[in-house]
């Protein structure tokens, strides 16, 4: 969807940065920039890099000592216990900084940050590139494929990162400071959502060489939306929480401290026939040249 | 894939520098609409004085949402540059629906952005140099151009650098920012392309040799002999009541062209109509002062504007700064002779290859020899970010001229491609669903937005031109030579967007009670055209909208069997000199509304009872409810509308 007009001389011009690393404790912010990775794995820093492509996308090339946990094997085991084993088995301690990929602008692999994020691994970062993006800036790429020795993992559930269809219908009735932002595109966002829900679109929190713009673009936009500093957000989007996963780590970027997923998302909350917004009077769907 | 390439990198060798961008927009402009915006939510600018500004920097209310704007972007002269498109495409799919809408008038719209994103809108623009400044609102909107201005073998000379050197004295200027109302200036090329008759201004190029004081729009020699100027027409205009405009005079030379704009200008402000909004473009001025005194005014207002403005505010119209200086392949001395852009594959049938068949109804040869103009058709104006991506590519591929322009029949104009590189150019659009047949033909129907987005719709007029597009090319009737110069436009209200009044068949939304059912319908007009000899289509009758497929289709099969008994009776012998089984349905539709008729239709009232028949709907609603909807929804029909801001 979006094309990369930076070339390899950028990505090796950032290598200056390299030195900075420390060698210890390193905190990963949210995003972490290829340099940054590309040094960490250079130098034998304990990163664990998490393809969350599909495996036989992991298994033709990947960013080089990543492991594979694709996105559906992240859903298969939705529960905070079985995702810590995943943890363990990858080699991931509590202690280990984690970047997270994928090839889809971001949002598979915002989807898996956040469950790392919920069950207590703090130090996880989305990679700022998708691995297609990675690729065509000529960065290095590998086939071996990597185990690591099982490492131990605490549970330490983050829940004020998490919501459920009944916390978000209480907000909606009655915290008129809660607000819900439905990550969708235009189109299904006008065709129907969440009552009082806002759109932002993942489509917007993007940038075309980047998962997501910086946070200095990501601030302004959402402050000409009018949205308060100390708001508590709740995202989510068609189905399982990837769009909306993306749009929750652009409003962390933004630095909104208070924000929340609704991972089961307006698939759920319509299945539990829950009220809807509609919007009727238009036919903006004969727009769409598609 | 890799062959085009090559190609693709031998024209780039030769095309020439890209054409400098005039930088039309403002970044302070944009962080003015963002702080506006937020102070007119928290309720300290009176909801007036927020229409006012927010129409001044191009965003009208969306339909029924008026917390959802439609951002316009203008395209000085209908001419637009890779990069451009390029931003357009990133903008639409960051806040708005993944597809942009080309106007009419040569605009770009992008429709449901939420007010508040509408300033990252107007910021990503000025990136590249567009603006949305005055795109709406009561000042000049964009000025047109005829995007053959420049490859037209018929034309004086290029208007395109007039155009845009217009544009850029009245943007901004103090004297366009409270106008009465709207303000509409549209050039062309020659005497048959643009829409000079229905635009308060509308100039036509025309060349004068001082010798024999004898006037061409052609060109003969441009040598230095002759001097440059225009035909002028005043006081035209679609909408509600239309107006064709007046010569104003035989020829005003290119010296005194911003002179007889600022007096236009200037009049209209001081004299036109502030109180009634129905009556107050300048069309209704002219008509009621009477064009003759109105004509005498201007010329006089003329002179004194000669006599106050300053030599510096004079060079602030510099037509040389908007001329493309670059090396351009020069037009051959034998194209100049030929009057009309000619077809390409003259013989073509529904089983040619595609791009015979595209070749046929979507390129013509330009004045340029060996280069041509190829057209992108689109569905009512709509494309998607990805195909603007792939517009943007093959601009730079296949364009020696390195932009394209866009058409007020919602298409987009791809010049200076060379005869060589058109099956390349061909592969490359149809990978992106772009190579659609029928652009210069009666299947490339227009429509305007309607109830997908503008708030004064009664129909769904933007989906029913796609339907009559799709159904058009199904039939194959884009390669009917004899219907290629009959056009079908619809607006989804009487305001005239859609420009139905200019076209062959034309349609208007409006909604009737029929057996006991509200109903979306059309009124059809018949017989309009545009250029320099254009004239208002009649109004004819009411068609539900969804009989309006048949019945446009019906009238080409009434149309067929009367030139097919005109050709059995010329045959025969009897048949009087009369060329009819040789007319094209667009003259055989004027020929009636004259009463002209020599079938077995003599006149509209005669059409009128030829068609009774197909524009009936089944007896009981309940038996056929779809018959008596809009296109686009699955309920019950109901006129809703709400403030127009005109989307005119
Ligand atoms: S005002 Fe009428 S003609 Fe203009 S866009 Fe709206 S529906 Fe179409």
């Amino acid at each position: 969807m979006r094309s990369l007009t930076t070339t390899t001389t950028a990505a090796t011009a950032r290598k200056k940065k390299e030195a900075k690393v420390p060698d210890e404790d390193f905190k990963l912010p949210i995003v972490c920039d290829a340099d940054t990775l590309r040094s960490l794995i250079r130098r034998k820093k304990s990163v664990r890099v998490v393809d969350v492509r599909k495996a036989e996308d992991y298994q033709r090339e990947h960013i080089p000592t990543a492991v594979s946990l694709p996105l559906a094997r992240v859903l298969e085991n939705d529960q905070p216990e079985k995702i810590v084993t995943l943890l363990e088995e990858l080699g991931i301690s509590d202690s280990t900084p984690v970047v997270v990929y994928d090839d889809t602008f971001g949002a598979l692999a915002a989807r898996v940050a956040w469950t790392f994020q919920y069950v207590g691994h703090d130090n996880t970062a989305l990679l700022e590139m998708t691995f297609k993006q990675w690729k065509e800036l000529g960065l290095e790429t590998e086939k071996q494929q990597h185990t690591f020795s099982r490492a131990r993992h605490l549970l330490n559930i983050k829940k004020e990162i998490y919501v459920d269809a009944s916390y978000v219908e209480a907000a909606a009735k009655s915290k008129p400071s809660t607000l819900l932002v439905d990550s969708r595109e235009r189109l299904n966002y006008l065709t129907e959502h969440i009552p009082g829900a806002r759109n932002i679109p993942y489509t917007m929190v993007g940038s075309e060489d980047s998962i997501l713009r910086n946070a200095e673009e990501l601030k302004r936009l959402i402050e000409n939306r009018g949205i308060a500093n100390d708001a508590e957000i709740i995202t989510y989007c068609g189905s399982v929480g990837t769009l909306s996963g993306l749009t929750y780590y652009a409003l962390k970027l933004a630095g909104f401290k208070n924000v929340k997923l609704y991972p089961k998302s307006f698939k759920e909350w319509k299945a539990l026939g829950k009220p809807k917004e509609e919007f009727k009077e238009a036919t903006y769907w004969d727009l769409s040249a598609e | 894939m890799k062959k085009s390439r090559v190609a693709a990198s031998a024209v780039r060798s030769k095309s020439a520098a890209p054409k400098p961008n005039p930088r039309w927009g403002r970044e302070e402009e944009t962080e003015i609409f963002a702080k506006n915006v937020r102070l007119f939510r928290q309720g300290k600018i009176s909801d007036d004085d927020f229409r006012r500004f927010r129409l001044q920097h191009g965003a009208y209310g969306s339909r029924l949402r008026m917390d959802y704007s439609m951002v316009r972007i203008k395209v000085p002269g209908g001419e637009i540059t890779p990069e451009q498109l390029e931003k357009i495409a990133s903008l639409s799919e960051a806040f708005s629906i993944g597809s942009a809408h080309v106007s009419t008038r040569q605009n770009i719209q992008l429709h449901w952005v939420q007010l508040e994103d509408v300033s990252e809108v107007m910021r990503g623009l000025v990136e590249v140099g567009l603006t949305t400044r005055e795109a709406c609102g009561n000042t000049v909107r964009n000025v047109m151009c005829s995007h053959f201005a420049g490859v037209c073998p018929s034309e004086a000379f290029d208007a395109t650098p007039y155009a845009k050197a217009i544009a850029r004295f009245l943007l901004r200027n103090p004297m366009c920012q409270n106008l009465p109302r709207k303000f509409k200036i549209n050039f062309s090329c020659c005497d048959s392309h643009g829409l000079v008759r229905v635009a308060d201004i509308g100039l036509v190029p025309t060349v004068k040799k001082p010798s024999s004081s004898s006037y061409t729009t052609t060109t003969t020699e441009t040598s230095d002999e002759t001097s440059r100027g225009f035909k002028i027409y005043l006081g035209g205009g679609l909408g509600a009541a239309s107006f064709i405009g007046h010569l104003l005079e035989d020829f005003t030379p290119e010296d005194r062209l911003l002179a007889t704009c600022m007096a236009t200008i200037r009049l209209f402000d001081r004299h036109g109509n502030r109180e009634n909004m129905a009556r107050n473009r300048m069309r209704y001025l002219v008509h009621e002062m009477g064009w003759e005194r109105f004509q005498k005014m201007v010329l006089k207002e003329r002179s004194i504007v000669e006599m106050t403005t300053s030599y510096s505010t004079e060079q602030l119209f510099d037509v040389k700064s908007h001329e493309d200086t670059r090396q351009l392949p020069k037009a051959s001395g034998r194209m100049t002779t030929m009057t009309k852009l000619p077809m390409l594959n003259v013989k073509v049938t529904k089983d040619s290859l595609g791009f015979e068949r595209w070749l046929h109804t979507n390129a013509v040869q330009q004045k340029q020899e060996g280069y041509f103009t190829a057209f992108i058709t689109l569905g009512a104006g709509d494309i998607t970010a990805s195909q603007l991506r792939v517009l943007a590519s093959a601009i730079r591929d296949y364009s020696a001229e390195g932009v394209a322009r866009n058409t007020p029949q919602q298409n987009f104009a791809l010049r200076y491609v060379r005869e060589t590189d058109l099956p390349n150019l061909y592969e490359k659009l149809a990978s992106a669903g772009l190579a659609n047949p029928g652009a210069l033909t009666i299947a490339s129907a227009v429509g305007c937005s309607g109830t997908t987005s503008c708030n004064l719709a009664i129909t769904n007029s933007h989906r029913l031109a796609k339907e009559v597009q799709r159904k058009f090319l199904e039939l194959g009737l884009d390669i009917d030579d004899s219907l290629r110069d009959a056009t079908i436009k619809i607006s989804g209200c009487p305001n005239s967007c859609g420009q139905h009044e200019i076209a062959t068949i034309g349609f208007f939304g409006g909604a009737t009670r029929m057996n006991n059912t509200m109903t979306p319908t059309y009124t059809m007009l018949f017989g309009g055209s545009a250029g320099e000899a254009g004239e208002l289509g009649k109004a004819v009758m009411r068609v539900p909208a969804k009989r309006v497929i048949d019945t446009t289709l019906k009238i080409i099969e009434l149309y067929k069997n009367e030139r097919a008994a005109a050709a059995v009776a010329a045959a025969g012998g009897g048949g009087g000199d009369e060329d009819h089984h040789h007319e094209t349905l667009h003259q055989w539709i004027i020929r009636l509304i004259k009463g002209q008729g020599s079938g077995s239709i003599k006149n509209l009232e005669g059409m009128k009872a030829a068609l009774a028949q197909v524009i009936q709907l089944p007896s009981s609603p309940q038996q056929d409810p779809d018959a008596y909807r809009d296109y686009g929804s699955d309920s019950n029909f109901t006129a809703k509308t709400a403030r127009g801001e005109c989307a005119a």
